[in-house]
Formats: C-alpha cells, structure tokens, sequence
C-alpha cells in the first residue's frame, strides 16, 4: 500500500531535517515579531473580546 | 441573513469606506448547541456511571450484550467528548465566532446542517457500540459510514468558519480564532488518516494497517484528539470567555501567541509516548517522550496566562460561580498537563501504565477542564442569550461544590488504586516468585476504591442537574434573543496594510494562509513520526513462525472485537521481570503483523491476554467456556461480566469468506482460492473444539457457536512463538 510509494523517494531523511530547520525559522521569527509588537497593537487584540457592543464598556480603564 | 447597508457619519481610521452594516448574530444555533450538549452530557455521564458500578458489581450490566461493560465503555467516552464536549465546543464557537469576527455565520444552512448532522451521529453512535459495531480503535471506535459522516459534518463546520472569517468585519483574528482554525484543520487530519479502513460490510470493517503501525497511527489519533478536541477549542474558548467572565482583558496577548504556535508544533509529536515499553521502535517511544517534556512550557504559560487574568480580581473570583468554575477548569489544565508529561518518562509510565491512574488522569482533564470550563460557559451565555440574570447564584454555588467534591471522589481513589495495583503486580517474594501470582487478588482489593470512585461520579452527576434546573429556571425568567441586532463598519476592500507592519500581522489577517500554514506545522509531525515505521523494513522484523489467523479464529479475534475485551484486557507483555514472570515472554512487533487491528489495549482491569494459550498459561476449553458463561464460577469473586450469549449464538460463517479475501487484500498470506475452504476449515477446527468440550466436561454444543470461534481465538494466543526455534528472528518481511 502506502508504504511503497514512500520507499521511492529518494534521501527521504533529508525530510526530518528540512523540516526541523524550517519550524526553528519560524520560531524565531515569531519571537523577533513579538519582540517588536507595537503597544497599541497588542492592547487593541487584547480587549477585543471585551468590546462587542451588547454590553456596557466597563472595561474602558483597561483600554489604556 | 440579514444584513443592510446604511451610511453612518461615524468612523474608524481602518474603516476609511465609512459604511455601517446592520447584520444579527445567530443566537439560536448556540441556544441548539447548548441544549444538545447537556442532554448527552447527562445520557455519557450516566452510562459511565453504569460502568463504573459494574467494575464492582458486574450485576449492573443487566445481562443484557448491549449494556455489558466492553460494549458501554466506549459509548460513555463517546459520548462525553464528542456528544457533551463536542457540542459544548460548538455552541462556544459559534457564540464567540461571530462576535469576535463582527459577523453572522457565514451561512445558515451550514450552521444548522452542522447541528442536525452531529446529532445524527451521535445517535448512530448511541445505537451501533451497543449493539457491538466498533473497530475497537480507542475513541474512535465508530464504523465506516458514520466515519464518512463525521468528515462531512466536520467540513461543513470548517466551511462555515472559514466563510465566516473571509466575511469579517474585523481585521484582525483573535487568537480564540487561531484556535479554532487549528482544531478544524488537525481533527480533519487526525480522523481521515485514522479511518482508513477495508469495508466488509456495512457495518464491519479492518483497518488497513496492522499491529505497529496500526498501534501507532492510533495514538497518534488518540492522543492528538486529547490535543485537538479537548484542548485547543477549548483555549480558544478559554481566551474568549475567560476574560469575558472577568471583564478584563487577558493577562498577556503575546503569551498567548506563543502558547498557539508551540502547542501546535510541539503536540503533535507526542503520540507515542502511549505506546512506552511496548513493541513500538525506540527512537519512536523516545521522541514521544521528549516531546511530552517539552510540552510542560506552553502548557504551564497557558494556564498561567489565564490564572494571571484574574489578578487584581480575586475577591470577586470568590463570589462569582462562574469565576470559580473557570479558575478550578485553568488549574486542571495545569494539572493534567503537569501530569501527562510526568506520565510519558519512562520509569513513571512502568508505574501507571495499564491501571487506573490512567483513568484517574483523564477525568482531571474530563471533568475539571472541559466539564468546568463548558459549565463556567453556560452560566455565562444563557443570562445573556436570554437577557436575564442567572436565576440563582447559590445554586450554581451548590453546583461548584458538588462538581468539585465528585472530582476529589473520582480521582483519589483512581491513584490509590493505581498505586496500589500497580505495586501489586510487581511485587516479588524473596525466593524470586510473584507475591500476588493470581491476578484477581489485585483486582478484589482495590474494590473499595472503585465504590468510592462511584460515588465522586455520582456527585459530579449530580451538580449538572442542580445545572440544568437552574439553567431552565433562568431561561423561562428570560426571553431568548434568538437574533442579536449588532452593527459594525464593512472592511475595506483591498486593505494593503501599513508600510511598517511585521508579517506576522499580515499573516493572521490571512485566515487562509493561517489555514496552511496550521496544516503544515500539523502534517509535518504527523509524517516524520508516522511514514518511517512504514518506511523501514526493519521495523517490524518479522518472525517466521508466525501464522495468519485460521478462519475460526479470525471469527474468534472479531466476537473479541465486538464485545470490547480490549476495554478490559491488554495483548502486550511489557519487558519486565513481573510481566513475563506472570504472562510469558514479552511481545515482539513481528507477532502482530497479521493484527488487523491492533489489540494492544490500554487498561488491564483483567490479565494480559497475550500468552492466553501458551503452554505456560493455556486453560483447558471447558475451562473458557465455562468462564465465559459464569466468569465468578471458574474465578470467585471476579468482576468480568458474563457472556452466556456467545454459547447461544451462531456465528456466520458464510461472512468469513469476504473476510479471508479482505485480509489476503490488506496484505495476510493467505493463499488464492483459500475462500472456498473456508467452511471446511472452520468446522475441522471447531468440531475438534467441540469434540474437547465433551470430552472434558461433558459439554454439549456444536462447532457454529460464537464459544466455540472464541475459545480457537484464546487458545491461539501466544502459541506463534513456541513453534519457533531459537533465534528465528529475522529482519526481512515475507512481502
Ligand atoms: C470488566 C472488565 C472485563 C471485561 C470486559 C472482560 N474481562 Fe476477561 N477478565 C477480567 C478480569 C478481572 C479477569 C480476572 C478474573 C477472572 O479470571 O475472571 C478476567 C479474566 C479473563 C480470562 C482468564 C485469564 C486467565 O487465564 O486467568 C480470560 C480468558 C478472559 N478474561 C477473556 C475475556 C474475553 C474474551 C472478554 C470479552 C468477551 C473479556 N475477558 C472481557 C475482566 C474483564
């Protein structure tokens, strides 16, 4: 079945390595993204669940 | 859907079109889903009730085949995660979705097709594990046509959602919507890749892999179900509700970033570490386990992140019930995912394994996470959804102590059981034998904690009744707001982004791209861990001595299947002193080979049955029979349930040939033709069986009793390896 169309490949185990160096990116690149996250940016994803608008805005002194 | 344009004069910087829509939320598709999932919440509660009364009492089963324990294990798992949890998760979804995104689902039909479809499955559900239809594979035990259902319900799911993300009014994805993104991606893949089955019948079916890699496909199935089903949906849920309970906003956006994205590459590897010790290759249990370390880190930020929520709140945490039930829910996360990690290292997992620590394990995530977290919710949504308040706040009090003591009543005594049995079965007299060489003597003396175990479940129960009345009272107070009137400015068309933005915002304004990139980091592990055990041949080094099953046994192996033994008992020896001391040699992977599927089981309420016909262990066949027909009779004071029915009943043997030829498809040697000898085959092999029977007990049956395929299959058993002569074992496959 599967097995044999997988045998094909050729360096199949270059695969593993491809892989664990293109999650190490985008790892990196994540921390570097948080790391320059502007404020407003973070404190408007912060409150979006807060500010729908069937409810009184209570939470305007957390929107800073 | 209604939705009207209308100018408005107010505006927003990103919304430069200046158009303000008028649209309503979908109220009464949550109102549906709510309902739902606490109708099976009940119904799975109960019948787990049931069988948790049956471990002690075995009379609980009513003697009846479709209420006897191995057939309503299943039913109870099912029905809690997909029939409770899973509407629950629904009904949360479509609440949040639609407010966080600005917009009504993005289609009707496909909301209420998800809801009617859903519970349709559920009842199939509800009507063929009793009746014995199960592939056997843990937590996903329906069979094939149901299987195909569910990947059309879950689509239309994802449809709608994505739909609904392509149709926002909001820019930005809430990282409740990540969430939920990766649990429709990954649960897609998870359920497709573990059905692929041989259909038989329309109701039977063989998995097309076997033993290992079968085994392994499984846990990956099943431990990623835990992580995509339990789990993501319900952080999601967690970040959306959370701070809605609290009305504050999370303690940490960027934190719960990470929390997003490590979950999503690191869980996805850990699959194996249910397999320790087994016949599962090394480097694979090992990374299972490395794995399972790792995901203490983002687990631990979760929780903390959602604890960290409520600071400066915590005088109002102790007179809000729905603060206290979503407090406990974050610390059970925190718990089990402390708990799993310690349970995947090695020397841990020698402990647990097989007893009911496991269980014990499971229900700090059941009942604490998922159940107090959904419980949390709909306090939460039905004052709102039916503008009123909570009817009474001490009920829901009443409900938290109630839900919290059954939790403390349910686990306790699972980890003394645990424990205890677990120490048991390793214990060794000074002269080198097993102290407990009769495995019931461990079982009889850890009753008392399955009573007590009743009794914490029966608590729990009884909480989601004090719910449902106070639920129902708050409602008929209210009037329900079937549509929500909401309002909010189109998007732009065309929206290039600022200049300076990073690309992860680009990215997470694409939900499509978002979409992929899930699938990418989802796939990737799925396929590193899973194609080289079917890659390399050498990972099942086959044994020569090993035979396909005979036509009778097979019939034997599915009557197995269908009774759920394999809720009860394990077919894979571990290699420690005690295990091959008590059960014979441990399990080699070439044995399995012909396993379609795996019985490796995970619980051991009853002994390993692996070397079951062994010489070492081998029983006489009156003495099966007659333990099928009375177990307490051969072995007094034994809880496994009675099976009288296997000693009336006939197989059909006329099946069995589309059986032989659906195995010689998936790869079993059996040679061209052998179809037609089937029948001849069966009745030698059970005429001889017949012939013992009468011989040793003056036992009168015929050789078409489903005893009779049964006691050919137990007898088997473990007798592969004691044709072999020494050092047989090769590395080369006969395909
Ligand atoms: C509720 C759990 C439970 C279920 C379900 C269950 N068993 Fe058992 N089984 C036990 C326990 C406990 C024992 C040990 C006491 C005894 O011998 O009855 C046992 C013992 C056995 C033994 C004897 C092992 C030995 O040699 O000592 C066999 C064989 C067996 N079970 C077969 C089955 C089969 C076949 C099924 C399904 C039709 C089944 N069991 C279902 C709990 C269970």
């Amino acid at each position: 079945m599967f097995k044999y169309y997988f045998e094909g490949i050729k360096n199949v185990e270059i695969f593993p390595i491809i892989s664990l160096i293109i999650f190490f990116t985008f790892f990196l690149g994540m921390i570097v993204w948080l790391l320059v996250m502007k404020k407003s940016y973070v404190d408007k994803m912060k409150n979006m669940p807060l500010q729908s608008e069937d409810e009184p805005n209570e939470s305007k002194s957390f929107l800073l | 859907m209604m939705e009207g344009k209308t100018l408005a004069t107010e505006e927003k910087l990103e919304h430069s079109s200046l158009t303000v829509e008028k649209f309503a939320y979908d109220n009464h598709i949550v109102r549906l889903f709510v309902i739902a999932s606490v109708v099976f919440g009940i119904v799975g509660m109960s019948v787990g009730l049931m069988a948790a009364i049956q471990l002690f009492y075995p009379a609980a089963n009513l003697g009846l085949p479709f209420t006897s324990f191995g057939r309503i294990r299943p039913l109870h798992t099912n029905a809690v995660i997909f029939a409770f949890v899973g509407n629950a998760m629904f009904a949360g979804v479509y609440y949040s979705m639609q407010r966080l995104l600005k917009a009504r689902m993005f289609s009707d039909f496909l909301s209420y097709f998800n809801f009617w479809g859903w519970q349709a499955i559920i009842l199939a559900a509800a009507i063929t594990l009793p009746l014995g239809y199960t592939t056997s594979h843990e937590y996903a035990e329906l069979e094939w046509p149901i299987d195909i259902a569910i990947a059309l319900v879950w689509v239309a799911f994802g449809v709608n959602m994505i739909g609904t993300i392509l149709k926002r009014r909001e820019r930005h994805l809430y990282v409740a919507i990540w969430f939920y993104i990766a649990t429709f991606v990954t649960v897609a893949i998870l359920h497709i890749f573990n059905s692929i089955q041989l259909p038989i019948s329309i109701f039977k079916s063989y998995y097309v892999f076997a033993g290992v890699q079968d085994a392994l496909v499984q846990w990956w199935y099943g431990h990623n179900a835990v992580a995509f089903f339990l789990t993501t949906p319900f952080l999601g849920l967690m970040y959306y509700y959370l701070p809605k309970a609290a009305n504050r906003p999370v303690f940490s956006y960027k934190l719960s970033i990470i929390h997003f994205w490590s979950l999503i590459f690191i869980y996805i590897w850990a699959g194996p570490h249910h397999l320790l010790y087994t016949a599962l290759p090394d480097w694979a249990q090992s990374l299972g386990t490395v794995f399972s370390i790792m995901l203490i880190a983002p687990s631990w930020g979760g929780m903390l992140n959602g604890l960290l929520t409520l600071r400066g709140a915590w005088d109002r945490v102790r007179e809000d019930p729905i603060l206290k039930f979503m407090v406990v829910a974050v610390t059970a996360y925190g718990m089990s995912t402390f708990e799993g990690p310690m349970l995947s290292l090695k020397n841990v997992n020698w402990i647990s394994h097989y007893t009911d620590w496991t269980i014990a394990h499971v229900h700090i995530g059941g009942l604490g996470w998922n159940g107090f977290l959904i419980f949390g919710i709909f306090y939460w949504l039905v004052p709102k959804m039916w503008g009123t308040q909570l009817h009474s706040v001490k009920l829901a009090n009443t409900h938290f102590w109630l839900g919290t003591l059954g939790m403390i009543f349910y686990a306790l005594p699972l980890y003394v059981a645990g424990f205890t049995q677990s120490l048991m079965w390793k214990q060794f007299t000074p002269d080198g034998f097993l102290v407990y060489s009769n495995f019931l003597q461990t079982v009889t003396q850890i009753l008392p904690m399955y009573m007590l175990r009743a009794v914490g479940g029966a608590l729990y129960l009884a909480g989601v009744f004090v719910m449902v009345y106070n639920l129902m009272k708050t409602a008929y107070a209210g009037k329900f707001i079937r549509n929500e009137e909401a309002e909010a400015p189109a998007l732009q068309k065309n929206y290039v982004g600022k200049p300076n933005e990073g690309w992860h915002h680009r990215l997470e304004r694409r939900a499509v791209m978002m979409t992929v990139l899930v699938f990418i980091a989802v796939a990737t592990g799925g396929i590193i861990e899973i194609i080289p055990t079917m890659l390399v041949k050498s990972n099942v080094p086959s044994i020569a001595s090993v035979q396909p099953y005979t036509p009778l046994e097979l019939e034997g192996r599915d009557l197995y299947i269908r009774e759920g033994c394999v809720g009860c008992h394990s077919q894979m020896v571990r290699p420690f002193r005690d295990e091959t001391e008590r059960y014979g040699e441990y399990s080699k992977a070439g044995e399995f080979v012909y396993d379609h599927p795996f019985l490796w089981g995970s619980k051991r309420t009853g002994p390993d049955l692996h070397r079951e016909g062994h010489s070492k262990n081998r029983r006489s066949d009156s003495w099966h029979y007659f333990h099928m027909l009375e177990p307490q009779q051969m072995s007094p004071g034994s809880i496994m349930p009675p099976y009288p029915w296997l000693l009336e009943s006939s197989f059909d043997a006329e099946a069995l040939k589309d059986k032989i030829s659906a195995m010689r498809t998936l790869g079993v040697p059996y040679p061209e033709g052998y179809e037609n000898q089937v029948a001849e085959e069966v009745k030698k092999q059970g005429e001889a069986i017949v012939q013992r029977l009468k011989e040793e007990a003056k036992v009168k049956t015929s050789a078409d009793k489903e005893i009779v395929a049964m006691i050919a299959y137990l007898q088997r058993l473990g007798t592969d390896i004691e044709v072999k002569a020494e050092g047989e074992e090769t590395t080369n496959t006969p395909e």
